[in-house]
């Protein structure tokens, strides 16, 4: 790799990570996704702060009915978190299917959400997860819905000189059934089309739908047609083709060498069909 | 230590682990880059973003204006250096001028337009930017069949037909074969670009001593001797004042049987600037630049008896050469003719080359050069046969074989097969899949509405290139064994090797036939200084024929240790075993170690026998050999996505005698994960302005192991008489027998649906498109 020249440091703190952001720095934690643009020459940052090892920025952990995940956690601390795997298991899956062991070892929860690539895995998990993403700068913290987060293709709500903090996603129990199920891009490992889904049902009818989507279009959205139709259903196999049958209405697809958008389209809902089905199986 | 370990077991056939790997998979081994020198200088190479433009202009002095650039060299200083050699010819072939760096036109997106030099790898890579080249762009064209069509723009304004070369191949009378025969099938069958992506990419450093007027290369190179016969003469220095020595290389595929611009400009900067260069290849630059494999259109017809027996095949051939000649980019789909026959008695054949130019970087050897296209396009048409006439892939394959007596075997394109029994593997094969019952279970899954297909391929190759005659550069190879005085053995091999494992395998042959530990025997390799000339290691040949010139080289070097151990042992009757001279008769035996002493401290000599224990020998083969074998692959396709899914994968080939079962075993995975590779996801993709889309591993779907079945791997033993060790090649079998097994099986999945050919790669929107056909896509 032959970036551009550009200044390193790495922050001890977050108060140093902060000031240094502040002061025009490009944060980097696992490196999956800026490193790459570097050595292509697409992205030449002057400087670049290295917040891997700032110790506020790591670690999973429950409060008051809530995980949450510092931005630096890697994907395979999400995947093998026995915390998340209990009582978050859309998250742990959705990381589990990141990319490839190398890649899981080194991105982090943060730097892929702060990345936006619109093919990107977690996306859709904190859509569907309601997550809110935590941010800070040298002004202060402010909370942020995922649905708000993802602006466009590599655009969030993230303002200049802001770094996500954490992630916090609901804990979830026995009556919520989960899945993340993705047609990985053969040759980079991201989602041509990925499905988180997240259910809940009550009295034998689906009482709470969400169903993120990533890969499909050009930044990753809830399904809401997809819930709306699955909401009050019973949850049969008919339900569920129907409901999915909405996954990509309405959307216009990307199209590239991997898959063309009537493919994508046409893999959104087979997807969907498949996550909600292993979701309504997973209901305790 | 002056001591010579003895011991009786045989090595050959046993499951040596590679004595290469320890370096390997600690990284201490040396690669090109981790070459250091002092007062290394770094290059960084200008390359055209254009597939088709003129050069109007180029402005230097932003890069040179850059603190630590010592130079900056365009075409026009280096113009009398060169070409980039093309080392193949054919009747009539039009050769364009490769310069080493573009002169006032560039040809393809890559091509090398100026190099920059500096003190550091980082500030070359800097400079490159600052280089303004004014390009006039051009129309480009990238698809071989539009470069054809009336009208199409000419990659080389000279030739604007674009045609390199045409070829006419024919055997027995095709004409009447095709008039008599029951059935005739046709098919237009494409072998698609791929990029070889060898795990280390290219790299040379030169250095240049003005003192000696000598210069060293050192290159991640398959060829070491070639390629310095051929600098030599593209810089004008005498062959004997170039050195090069591959050291560690790391994967080439074919890609690094070649000569290509960066070594001879590597040469040409270190004497200009009288220091060492380093220029390390990028992926980048790999993706663009460094040979890419197959491109292929073919448009096959085959004739046969209602019964199924095959008469005669005609095949035009449209071969996507890129717009310069590599070394040997037009020899390759000749190879695709020699082999179009397959393991069948066709005994009519007809085919056609036409070898065209594209505004993309030139194809050459990667993996089979020339024969898993030949295979591909044969066991394909044998399978559209079959279901034509409605018979079993395998019976068909069974009928058309010749019988083992029926050997050696001519066939129609020339060639004398060695030695074979075809129907063996495939009859292990078909027993170790249960083929009867697998067959049944398809047609319990197609009643319940699944998409399950068997294929089958049988291949054969061509191997152990070869006669010499027969090849563009000499097709000999040779090898030198040393006793040194303290008993210790040298082999010394030209063929040079580059991931096969020859260190181990060549020790294997020199420790069995003197009766040593494999542990006394160095196997040296690639140094041009150190090693006598050698072709080196591609087509599968460095077993068969370097190998066997170990092997005569040790007859040799025994017949001299027999002398001085006949002297030492006062005995005339003596042989060489267990590592020690003994004589017949009476017992008494001398170490190699007290004959390699008495050798060279030589108070006394034999008659007619000079000092020293040293024998080298050039080993010149008769013909070529032919390993062969049957793959069968079980492939679910999910009627929902298009997603293939590979269920079982049973290889059984055969190689001939088998020196090491391990490395033969990693030959056969390796190659057929690439097979697998060309046939489920792998295709280089220009789009129709030359652009490379697939530049970067993130869109080049290389196979990953995740995607890789189980290979149960078997053999059947069918020894060469080519050579007195017996063995055929196996380096590229995998590669060969892979990619037609999984289409032919995807193709049966969907049989039921009436699919009868799908081209590759076979990606699932590929599949889903053929599954939905005439309702939703």
């Amino acid at each position: 790799m032959i970036p551009q020249p550009f200044e390193y440091a790495r922050a001890k703190t977050l108060k140093e990570a902060l000031a240094m952001i502040a002061d025009g720095a490009k944060p980097l934690a696992g490196g999956m996704s800026l490193t790459p643009l570097m050595k292509l020459r697409l992205a030449a940052p002057e400087r670049v702060v290295d917040i891997a090892r700032v110790p506020e920025l790591h670690y999973i952990r429950e409060e008051s009915g809530e995980i949450h995940i510092g931005a630096t956690t890697i994907h395979y601390e999400v995947e093998s978190s026995p915390l998340l795997r209990a009582k978050c298991p859309l998250l742990a899956e959705t990381a589990s299917r990141i990319g490839d062991i190398q890649v899981r070892n080194r991105g982090t929860i943060g730097g892929s959400a702060a990345h936006a690539d619109p093919s990107a895995d977690y996306p859709a998990a904190l859509l569907a997860l309601e997550a809110r993403i935590c941010v800070v700068g040298v002004s202060g913290e402010r909370e942020i819905p995922a649905s708000q987060f993802f602006v466009d293709a590599f655009a969030t709500a993230l303002e200049p000189g802001e770094v996500i903090r954490e992630i916090v996603v609901p804990a979830t129990g026995d009556d919520t059934g989960w899945s993340y199920q993705k047609a990985a891009q053969p040759a980079s490992g991201f989602a041509i089309v990925g499905i988180a889904v997240r259910l809940r049902k009550e009295s034998g009818r689906v009482a709470l739908a969400r169903v993120g989507v990533t890969g499909v279009a050009g930044k990753p959205y809830r399904a809401e047609r997809v819930e709306r139709a699955l909401e009050g259903s019973a949850g049969s196999a008919a339900d569920v083709q129907h409901a999915a049958a909405e996954a990509a209405e309405g959307v216009e697809a990307s199209s590239d060498l991997h898959a063309s958008a009537d493919y994508r389209k046409h893999l959104a809902r087979i997807y969907t069909m498949r996550a909600l089905t292993t979701a309504l199986s997973r209901i305790a | 230590m002056a001591t010579t370990t003895t011991k009786t077991e045989p090595l050959i056939g046993k499951r040596i682990k590679r004595r290469e790997d320890p370096r390997l998979i600690t990284g201490t081994a040396t690669y090109v880059d981790d070459i250091q020198m002092p007062g290394m200088h770094h290059a960084a190479i200008v390359r055209s973003p254009h597939a088709a433009a003129k050069i109007l202009g180029i402005n230097v002095k932003p890069a040179l204006d850059l603190p630590g650039v010592v130079a900056v060299f365009t075409g026009e200083d280096t113009k009398d250096v060169g070409p980039v050699p093309c080392g193949a010819s054919l009747p009539g072939l039009r050769v364009p001028h490769h310069y080493i760096l573009a002169r006032d036109r560039v040809y393809f997106v890559g091509h090398p337009v100026a190099v920059v030099v500096a003190t550091d790898r980082y500030i070359a890579r800097d400079a490159a930017d600052l280089v303004e080249v004014d390009y006039e762009p051009l129309p480009a064209v990238a698809d071989p069949e539009k470069a054809l069509a009336p009208g199409a723009p000419a990659v080389h304004p000279e030739w604007p037909d674009n045609v390199a070369f045409t070829y006419h191949q024919e055997g027995g009378d095709p004409d009447k074969a095709f008039a008599e025969a029951d059935v005739v099938v046709k098919q237009r069958i494409v072998s698609q670009r791929l990029i070889p992506s060898a795990m280390e990419t290219r790299g040379v450093v030169a250095d240049w001593r003005p003192g000696d007027k000598a210069l060293t290369v050192y290159d991640s190179t398959q060829i070491p001797h070639l390629l310095r016969t051929l600098l030599a003469g593209a810089l004008g220095i005498p062959e004997n004042r170039v050195r090069v020595v591959a050291p560690e290389v790391g994967g080439g595929f074919g890609s690094k049987l070649n000569v290509y611009a960066e070594d001879i400009l590597m040469g040409f900067v270190a004497m200009r600037i009288g220091k060492p260069v380093k220029w390390i290849e990028s992926r980048r630059e790999n993706f663009m630049c460094t040979i890419h494999g197959r491109g292929h259109v073919d448009y096959y017809e085959i004739a046969a008896k209602r019964d199924g027996t095959v008469l005669g095949m005609k095949l035009k051939l449209i071969q996507d050469l890129g717009a310069y000649h590599q070394l040997l980019t037009p020899a390759i789909p000749t190879l695709s003719v020699l082999m179009m026959p397959g393991l069948y008695r066709f005994k009519n054949i007809k085919a056609d080359i036409v070898g065209v130019f594209t505004n993309c970087v030139p194809t050459d050897a990667y993996r089979g050069a020339g024969r898993p296209e030949a295979t591909h396009g044969v066991e394909r048409m044998m399978d559209i046969l079959a279901a034509e006439l409605n018979m079993d892939p395998a019976e068909i394959r069974l009928r058309n074989f010749p019988e083992p007596e029926e050997f050696p075997f001519a066939t129609a394109t020339g060639l004398t097969y060695d030695s074979g029994d075809y129907a063996a593997p495939l009859k292990k094969a078909l027993e170790i899949i249960d083929y009867p019952r697998l067959r049944a279970e398809q047609r319990l899954a197609r009643d319940a509405g699944r998409l399950m297909g068997i294929g089958i391929s049988t291949y054969g190759e061509i191997c152990a290139f070869g006669p010499s005659p027969a090849t563009p550069a000499g097709g000999w190879e040779s090898a030198t064994v040393k006793i040194e005085p303290s008993g210790k053995v040298t082999v010394m091999t030209g063929a040079s090797p580059h991931g096969q494992g020859e260190e181990t395998t060549f020790a294997q042959i020199a420790a069995d036939e003197l009766g040593v530990s494999i542990d006394d025997v160095l196997v040296l390799h690639g140094d041009t200084s150190v090693v006598q000339y050698g072709i080196g290691t591609f087509g599968s040949r460095a077993t068969a024929v370097g190998g066997t010139a170990v092997y005569f080289a040790l007859q040799e070097l025994k017949e001299k240790i027999k002398r001085f151990g006949a002297m030492l042992l006062e005995s005339d009757d003596v042989s060489v075993t267990n590592g020690q001279c003994i004589c017949n008769r009476t017992g008494n035996a001398k170490t190699l170690a007290e004959i390699a002493g008495a050798s060279y401290r030589a108070m006394k000599l034999p008659p007619n026998t000079q000092p020293g224990l040293v024998s080298t020998y050039f080993w010149e083969p008769p013909n070529f050999a032919f390993p062969f074998g049957a793959h069968i692959v079980v492939t679910e396709v999910d009627r929902e996505t298009g997603d293939i899914t590979i269920k079982r994968y049973v290889a059984v080939d055969d190689c001939g005698r088998i020196i090491n079962p391990l490395l033969v075993a990693g030959q056969v995975h390796g190659g057929v994960v690439q097979g697998i590779g060309q046939a489920l996801c792998e295709q280089a993709v220009y789009d129709e302005n030359g652009q490379l889309i697939t530049g970067e591993f993130t869109d080049y779907a290389a196979p990953r192991a995740s995607r890789v079945p189980w290979i149960e791997t078997d053999h059947t033993v069918t020894p060469s008489p080519v050579n007195p060790l017996g063995v055929k090649g196996v380096g590229e079998a995998g590669t060969i027998g892979a990619s037609p097994a999984v289409v032919n099986s995807v193709v049966d999945a969907l049989k039921p649906l009436g699919v009868r050919h799908i081209d590759m790669p076979m990606t699932p929107e590929k599949i889903w498109r053929i599954i939905n056909k005439g309702t939703n896509a």
